[in-house]
């Protein structure tokens, strides 16, 4: 081994410590039997998840935040899919700089889009609520669907259609038959991905909620009273399990769509 | 097999992309029951004539008949041709049969007529008890042939086949051009091929049309086509071609007395002259015409001296560029390596025998 891999490899170590191990804590201090997150640990119980059943304002924010990233979800991949088949299949003038600004999103601080919509929103009197929330996050998910089905759209031969189209279907069956089955392991996985991404939306769910609240923004309400912290503890440990739950299946049907079309996988997110 | 109605005809098509002129004026006549190639370089137009047939590019202008009817405003779905596309196309989702019963959906037959069709085509394409398969796991053969099955399963008046063979390796080519003719002999369908292999072409085709630039450039069966090359350029695109430089002496009588470079005086017939006006007076002529005249031969009818200046050997065949005495550039002989003859030494002094009857004169 040459010396300097050495030092690589506690580096790699050191890093993945320092990014795992808080989130490690969580399910810890979940089942931990003492209100005060510190060592050492005082016995195992489940209380705090039983707790956590029982809070109303809690199963509220769950459902709020099942709405919205479900609303949001199916909002941004059907925008998407227009935007991957138009990118992917067409020719026209400007496109490489519409795609820019559609995908500009992704690097652009949440806090500026967060503070613009809010301005515009309440210049134009609409009231503040789920609804608000949704448009936020669609138009935050967006270009992480048009990013997967773009993937998706892409490694579809276009002779696939022709083909089907010279055997008799049209355009609408041929879509049906055709696109849609090899498309939809990336419309899945766009789907989840989007999901997952609203579900742990802090900033827009924050300043675009009004009276509402997410999942995110009554946990980070709840960090202020002592007691509260524990049954936090057992929300996000849960949060934890079901993000990468999604993600994992996400990650499967993206990669079965590259496989089912013969294609080579070319990134992604896991 | 052949017969002299025309199964399509093209009528002065023009097809232009933006600024770009792909099809200048075409005009042919595809026959019945023919193997038809349009054989061209990389971005002649082939491919796009083919998909005019097809349906899947409109033209700007001229006329498009498929068995006597036009098809302007006759959508892709809807022509009496099928394509296999130089990917092959095979839908990666579905099953060996499911691919190949595709274009059966909208047919009224009954599920076990439409089976029977199935297994049929598989048969006939070699592929019997692949139906199950999945698609995907297919080899390059394999996948060619289900492409050729679900094609040929609608009984189609013309199959287009785009380059299908560009994407095999050399034996598994060869061998699918002799199952092709076998196929299109079997079920008589019209063929046309596009393909920028110029030995496909020969080997496969009842006739050839030569593109370059968007206009065909000759429309002749293959040996027309490799014996009597109208234009220097279709003479380059097809085999081996040499030229020496030629002067034309006098012209009387259906025959021509011209003056060949390194050959001398000869008289050849007005068959064997093309006027395409693409250069300097040239006589060309193929290798194989030419022969080596060994120690003690007598040439047949002609023969002139030179040196030997290179020596490729391919087992079966030797090539040799002789030099020519009084002639700068080398030109190329092809020899069958028959037993008993030697094969000679690069710089060994040699005879070629040569006769008019093979020149072909260019001017």
């Amino acid at each position: 081994m040459k010396p300097n891999q050495n030092g690589l490899r506690s580096y790699t170590i050191i890093y993945l410590i320092f990014l795992y191990a808080p989130i490690i804590l969580l399910p810890i201090f979940a089942f931990n039997d003492g209100t005060i997150i510190a060592f050492p640990l005082k016995g195992f119980t489940t209380k705090w998840f039983e707790q956590m059943a029982e809070s109303d304002q809690l199963l509220t924010a769950v459902k709020n935040s099942l709405i919205v990233a479900s609303a949001s979800a199916i909002s941004a991949t059907i925008l998407a899919i227009f935007a991957a088949r138009a990118s992917t299949r067409y020719e026209f003038r400007g496109k490489g700089g519409l795609m820019a600004l559609i995908m500009l999103p992704l690097v652009l601080p949440e806090i500026i889009i967060a503070m613009a919509i809010l301005v515009i929103l309440l210049q134009m009197g609409l009231n503040l609520g789920l609804h608000t929330i949704i448009l936020g996050h669609t138009l935050m998910c967006t270009p992480f669907a048009i990013a997967i089905l773009t993937a998706a759209f892409q490694s579809l031969d276009k002779s696939l259609e022709e083909a089907a189209y010279d055997l008799g279907e049209d355009a609408f069956s041929t879509f049906r038959l055709i696109i849609l089955p090899l498309v939809l392991p990336g419309i899945i996985s766009s789907l989840l991905i989007s999901f997952t991404i609203s579900m742990d939306e802090f900033i827009l769910a924050a300043f675009l909620g009004g009276t509402e609240t997410t999942l995110p923004v009554y946990i980070y309400s709840q960090l202020r009273f002592p007691k509260a912290i524990p049954v936090i503890m057992a929300v996000a440990t849960l949060l934890v399990a079901v993000s990468i739950c999604l993600l994992i299946v996400a990650e499967y049907f993206r990669r079965r769509g590259i496989a089912k079309t013969g294609g080579k996988d070319t990134g992604g997110f896991l | 097999m052949t017969s002299a109605k025309p199964m399509i005809e093209l009528k002065d098509v023009q097809k232009w992309y933006g600024d770009y002129h792909a099809l200048r004026g075409i005009n042919a006549e595809i026959r019945a029951g023919e193997f038809f190639s349009l054989l061209g370089p990389s971005g002649c137009g082939k491919t796009t004539l083919l998909r005019t047939i097809a349906g899947f590019e409109d033209i700007t202008s001229g006329v498009v008949m498929i068995d006597g009817k036009s098809m302007e405003d006759v959508p892709a779905n809807q022509r009496p041709t099928n394509m296999v596309f130089q990917s092959y196309a095979i839908f990666p989702h579905l099953s060996v049969e499911q691919n190949v019963g595709f274009g059966l959906r909208r047919d009224p037959r009954t599920a076990v007529e439409k089976q029977k069709a199935v297994d049929e085509a598989l048969e006939m394409v070699g592929l019997k008890g692949y139906g199950k398969r999945a698609a995907h796991a297919l080899s390059g053969g394999q996948r060619q042939r289900v492409a050729l099955a679900r094609a040929l399963i609608l009984k189609p008046k013309v199959l287009l086949l785009d380059e299908p063979l560009s994407a095999l390796d050399k034996k598994m080519r060869e061998h699918m051009q002799v199952e092709l003719i076998k196929l299109q002999r079997q079920v008589g369908i019209t063929f046309i091929l596009v393909t920028h292999d110029q030995e496909e072409a020969l080997v496969m085709s009842d006739r050839i049309a030569v593109m370059f630039e968007g206009e065909i450039a000759q429309l002749d069966d293959p040996e027309s086509l490799y014996r009597r090359p109208k234009t220097r350029k279709v003479a380059d695109f097809i085999g081996v071609m040499n030229f020496l430089p030629a002067t034309v002496l006098s012209e009387a009588g259906g025959k021509v007395d011209v003056d060949v470079h390194g050959f001398g005086r000869a008289t050849i017939d007005a068959a064997q002259v093309s006027n395409s006006h693409d250069g300097a007076t040239a006589v060309g002529f193929r290798p194989e015409t030419l022969t080596l005249l060994y120690e003690g031969q007598v040439a047949a009818d002609r023969e002139a001296p030179g040196t030997v200046e290179e020596v490729v050997y391919y087992g079966d065949m030797t090539y040799y560029d002789v030099k020519l005495d009084g002639v700068a550039a080398p030109v190329r002989i092809s020899m069958r390596n028959v037993f008993g003859r030697e094969v000679l030494e690069r710089g060994a002094r040699t005879r070629v025998a040569w006769a008019p009857g093979a020149l072909v004169l260019f001017r």
